[in-house]
C-alpha cells in the first residue's frame, strides 16, 4: 500500500501530497510564463521600430496594460510559484527527510488561491480601467495614477488589487507552512547547520515572505479604500501623501526581489556542488550570506525612490546600505567558483544553466552597484538601464534558476530524463537570445531612453531593433522548451534514483529515493546522526 | 550591412565614453551617457567612468576565474576532485577586498550626491508643473511669466527647422547660461518626472509636494528630456525642450515672451 494513489480528481484537485502540489505549481508557472512571455514578445514587436506599429494612436493605454500585466504575471505567477511553490514543495520534505509538509491542506489552499488570482489579473486586462480596458499603472501601481483621481476610474485596478491580495495570501500561507516544516520536521541528526543550502534558501525566503507581503497587503488595501470609500491615505487633496505608498510598496518590493532570487541561489548551490563532485565551499558563510542578504534587503527600500524628493541624508543612508549588499553577494559568487576550483566538472544542462546564472548574475550585480549610488541613479532612474539591470538578475537570474532546477530534477520528479542535446540547445539559444535582448538596453538607458514608452525618439532605434531580435530568439527557445518538456514526459528515458551519480560527500536525501519517489517517500525515517 | 558595420565599430570603440561628439540629444547606437551641459552632468560622467572601470574589471575577473576553472578542473583534466571546503584566509580576503572597493565608491558617491542636491543661493527660479500630458513652466522672478508646453504631433514635425519627433515642443523653455537656476517641480494630477539627461537632472513631480533641483548650464544649445515617471496613456508624449542662451539674449526673450503672455 506504500504507493497507493487517490483517484484523478482527488489526487489533483483535493491534493494534500507535497509532490503533487509541487507539480501543480510547476505546471501553473509554465502556463503563466507563456502568457507573461507572450506579452513581452508583443512589447518587443512594438518597440522594434520607432513610432506606433501595432497600437492604434490614441489607445496607448494598452501599452501600459501590457507592461503592468507582464511585470505582475512574471513575478507573482511565474517566478514565485515556480521556484518557491514548485521546487520548494517538491524538495523541502524530500531533502530534510520528512514524509510531507507540516500542513498539507494549507498547502493545497495556498496553490488554489493562485488560480483565481491569475484569473482576476488576466481578467483585469479585459474590463474597463478608465482610459481604456485594463490597468495601466505599471506593476508598482503608484497612486494617484492608480487612483480614480489619476484616471483609473474603472473596475480593472480593483480586480488587479484583489489578484494581489489572493496571491499574497497564497504566499504567506505557503511561507508559514515552509517555516514550520523546515524547523520541525527535519530527520534526526539534520541540524540547521547540516541542512542543504537549498533548504536554507527556502527558509530565508519564507521569512522574507511572511514579513514583507503583509505590508503590500496593507498598502493595496489602503489604495482600495482610497479608490472606493473616499479615504485619503495617498490623496494629497485630503491630506494624504502619494510618497507614503511608495515607501510601503518598496518595503515589500525590495525584499520581493530577494524572495525571487534566494531560491535560485539555493538551486545553484546544489547543482554546482553535484557537477563539481565537491561539497559547497564555505557552507556556513554561504548560508549566512543568504541570511545577511535577507536582512539587509529590508533596509534598502528607498533606493527605488532616489528621485522622489526624499531628503539628501536619507538618500545617503540608502546608498550606503544598498552598497553593503554587494558584500554577501560577492561571497556567494566567489564561493561558487571556489566550489568548482579543484573539482571534477561535467557540463550537463543543469550545470550550464547554473554557470550562465553565475556569470549573468555578476553582470546584473555590478550594474546594481552603479544604481545603488543616489547621485549616479539620477540619470539612470526609470531608464532602460534599470530594465537591463533587473532583467539580468531576474530574467537571467531567477529564470535561469528555474530552468536549472527543472533540468536537474525533472528526472527525479517524472522518472524520465530529458535528451541531453535538447537541453543544451535550449540553453545556448536562450543564453544568446537574452544577451542580445538585454545587453543593448544598458546603452539605451545610458543614452536616456525612459522605460514604459511604446514609442521613442528615432535615435534609439538601433539598439531597440537588436534587442527585439534577441527577444524572438529567446521566445523560440522557450517554445522549444515546451516541446522538450512534453517529449521528456512521454518519451524520456526512464532513470534510476541517483541518475546524476551524486557522490557520498555531496549527497542530499532526494537521491536516495527512486525516480519518481514513492507517493509517501521514505519507508523508514532517514537518520543523519 | 551598414547597420552591422555600425554595430561592430561601436563594440570596438571603448564603450561608455560619450564626450567624443557634441550632441544635445542622443545619437544612433550611442553607448554612453549624454554629452554634459552642466557641472553636475560632467561630474556624473566622471564618476560613471570610474565605476565602469571598476565593474568591467570585476566582470572580467569573474569571467577569467570561470574560464580557468572550466579548463583546469573539468572532468577530463582533473578526474579526482579535491576535498577542500574551507580556506579562512581566502574567505576573509574576498570579504575585505569588496568592502574596500565599496568604500572607494562610497566617498566620491556621497560627495556627488550632496553636490547635486540643491544650490544654496540661486540666481533665479523656474517652477515646473506636470500635467496629464504636458508641462507648465513659470518664471516667478520675472513677473510670473508662465506658459504650457506640449509635444509637437508627428504630422506637424518640420525637420527643416531641426524639429525632432517625440522631443520638440510648441513652447520652448528658455534659460540663461552661466546662471545658478533653482528648479521647483510639482504636479497637478498624477506623478510625473522632469528629466533632462544632458543636465544630469531627474526630479519627480509629485502632487501635493514641491521637489527641488538645480542647473547651471555651461553651453548654449537646445536640450531635450522626456517624462520619466509613468503618468498614463500619453506618458511618452510629454517631452521637455530647453533652449539655453546667453544672458542678454535671455533678457530680450523675456521682454518678447511677456508681451505674448
Amino acid at each position: 500500500m506504500a504507493d497507493h494513489k487517490p483517484g484523478f480528481f482527488t489526487r489533483w484537485f483535493c491534493s494534500t501530497n507535497h509532490k503533487d502540489i509541487g507539480t501543480l505549481y510547476i505546471i501553473f508557472s509554465i502556463c503563466a510564463g507563456l502568457i507573461g512571455g507572450g506579452i513581452s514578445v508583443m512589447m518587443r514587436l512594438e518597440l522594434q521600430e520607432p513610432g506606433l506599429q501595432f497600437i492604434a494612436p490614441g489607445s496607448e493605454h494598452i501599452w501600459n496594460v501590457w507592461i503592468t500585466a507582464h511585470g505582475l504575471i512574471m513575478i507573482f505567477f511565474v517566478v514565485m510559484p515556480g521556484l518557491i511553490g514548485g521546487f520548494g514543495n517538491w524538495f523541502i520534505p524530500l531533502m530534510i527527510g520528512a514524509p510531507d509538509m507540516a500542513f498539507p491542506r494549507l498547502n493545497n489552499i495556498s496553490f488554489w488561491l493562485l488560480v483565481p488570482a491569475v484569473g482576476l489579473l488576466v481578467g483585469s486586462m479585459f474590463v474597463d480601467g478608465g482610459p481604456g480596458n485594463g490597468a495601466g499603472t505599471g506593476w508598482t501601481i503608484y497612486p494617484p495614477l492608480s487612483d480614480k483621481t489619476g484616471g483609473h476610474t474603472g473596475i480593472s485596478v480593483d480586480m488587479a488589487i484583489f489578484a494581489l491580495h489572493l496571491a499574497g495570501a497564497s504566499s504567506i500561507l505557503g511561507a508559514a507552512n515552509f517555516i514550520t516544516t523546515i524547523l520541525n520536521m527535519r530527520a534526526p541528526g539534520m541540524t540547521l547547520h547540516k541542512m542543504p543550502l537549498f533548504i536554507w534558501a527556502m527558509l530565508v525566503t519564507s521569512f522574507l515572505l511572511v514579513l514583507a507581503v503583509p505590508v503590500l497587503g496593507g498598502a493595496i488595501t489602503m489604495l482600495l479604500t482610497d479608490r472606493n470609500f473616499d479615504t485619503a491615505f495617498f490623496r494629497p487633496e485630503g491630506g494624504g501623501d502619494p510618497i507614503l505608498f511608495q515607501h510601503l510598496f518598496w518595503f515589500f518590493g525590495h525584499p520581493e526581489v530577494y524572495i525571487m532570487i534566494l531560491p535560485a541561489f539555493g538551486i545553484i548551490s546544489q547543482i554546482v556542488s553535484t557537477f563539481s563532485k565537491k561539497p559547497v565551499f564555505g557552507y556556513i558563510p554561504m548560508a549566512y550570506a543568504m541570511v545577511a542578504i535577507g536582512f539587509v534587503g529590508f533596509i534598502v527600500w528607498a533606493h527605488h525612490m532616489f528621485t522622489s524628493g526624499i531628503a539628501v541624508n536619507t538618500r545617503a543612508y540608502f546608498t550606503a546600505a544598498t552598497l553593503i549588499i554587494a558584500i554577501p553577494t560577492g561571497v556567494k559568487i566567489f564561493s561558487w567558483i571556489a566550489t568548482m576550483w579543484g573539482g571534477s566538472i561535467t557540463f550537463k544542462t543543469p550545470m550550464l544553466w547554473a554557470l550562465g546564472f553565475i556569470f549573468l548574475f555578476t553582470v546584473g550585480g555590478v550594474t546594481g552597484v552603479v544604481l545603488a549610488n543616489g547621485g549616479m541613479d539620477v540619470p539612470l532612474h526609470d531608464t532602460y538601464y534599470v530594465i537591463a539591470h533587473f532583467h539580468n538578475v531576474l530574467s537571467l537570474g531567477a529564470v535561469f534558476g528555474l530552468f536549472a532546477g527543472f533540468y536537474y530534477w525533472i528526472g527525479k520528479m517524472s522518472g524520465r530524463q530529458y535528451p541531453e542535446w535538447m537541453g543544451q540547445v535550449h540553453f545556448w539559444t536562450t543564453f544568446i537570445g537574452v544577451n542580445i535582448l538585454f545587453f543593448p538596453q544598458h546603452f539605451l538607458g545610458l543614452a536616456g531612453m525612459p522605460r514604459r514608452y511604446p514609442d521613442y525618439p528615432d535615435e534609439y532605434a538601433g539598439w531597440n531593433e537588436i534587442a527585439s531580435y534577441g527577444a524572438y530568439i529567446t521566445f523560440a527557445a522557450t517554445v522549444f522548451f515546451i516541446f522538450i518538456a512534453f517529449y521528456t514526459l512521454f518519451f524520456g528515458k526512464k532513470v534510476k534514483g541517483n541518475y546524476w551519480n551524486v557522490e557520498e560527500q555531496t549527497m542530499t536525501l532526494e537521491w536516495t529515493l527512486s525516480s519518481p519517489p514513492p507517493y509517501h517517500q521514505f519507508e523508514t525515517q532517514p537518520n543523519m546522526k | 550591412m551598414l547597420k552591422i558595420t555600425a554595430l561592430l565599430s561601436s563594440f570596438i570603440l571603448p564603450f561608455l565614453f560619450s564626450n567624443s561628439v557634441f550632441a544635445q540629444h542622443s545619437k544612433p547606437y550611442q553607448m554612453g551617457l549624454m554629452e554634459p551641459a552642466t557641472p553636475v552632468a560632467e561630474r556624473l560622467i566622471e564618476f560613471h567612468n570610474m565605476l565602469m572601470y571598476l565593474i568591467t574589471f570585476i566582470v572580467l575577473f569573474v569571467m577569467g576565474l570561470m574560464i580557468y576553472v572550466f579548463i583546469r578542473f573539468n572532468a577530463k583534466a582533473n578526474p579526482v576532485p579535491s576535498k577542500t571546503t574551507h580556506n579562512t584566509p581566502l574567505e576573509i580576503v574576498w570579504t575585505l577586498i569588496p568592502t574596500l572597493i565599496l568604500l572607494a565608491i562610497a566617498f566620491p558617491s556621497f560627495k556627488l550626491l550632496y553636490y547635486m542636491d540643491r544650490i544654496a543661493e540661486p540666481e533665479m527660479t523656474l517652477k515646473v508643473t506636470g500635467y496629464q500630458w504636458y508641462w507648465g513652466y513659470e518664471y516667478p522672478d520675472h513677473d510670473g511669466l508662465s506658459f504650457d508646453s506640449r509635444m509637437i504631433p508627428d504630422e506637424e514635425i518640420d525637420t527643416s527647422k531641426g524639429q525632432l519627433r517625440n522631443l520638440s515642443t510648441d513652447n520652448v523653455v528658455v534659460l540663461p547660461i552661466d546662471t545658478d537656476i533653482q528648479i521647483l517641480v510639482t504636479a497637478a494630477d498624477v506623478i510625473h518626472a522632469l528629466a533632462v539627461p544632458a543636465f544630469g537632472i531627474k526630479t519627480d513631480a509629485v502632487p501635493g509636494r514641491l521637489t527641488e533641483t538645480w542647473v547651471r548650464i555651461t553651453k548654449p544649445g537646445t536640450y531635450y528630456g522626456q517624462c520619466s515617471e509613468l503618468c498614463g496613456s500619453r506618458h511618452a508624449y510629454m517631452p521637455i525642450e530647453v533652449k539655453a542662451v546667453p544672458k542678454e539674449e535671455f533678457e530680450a526673450w523675456l521682454i518678447e515672451a511677456k508681451k505674448n503672455n
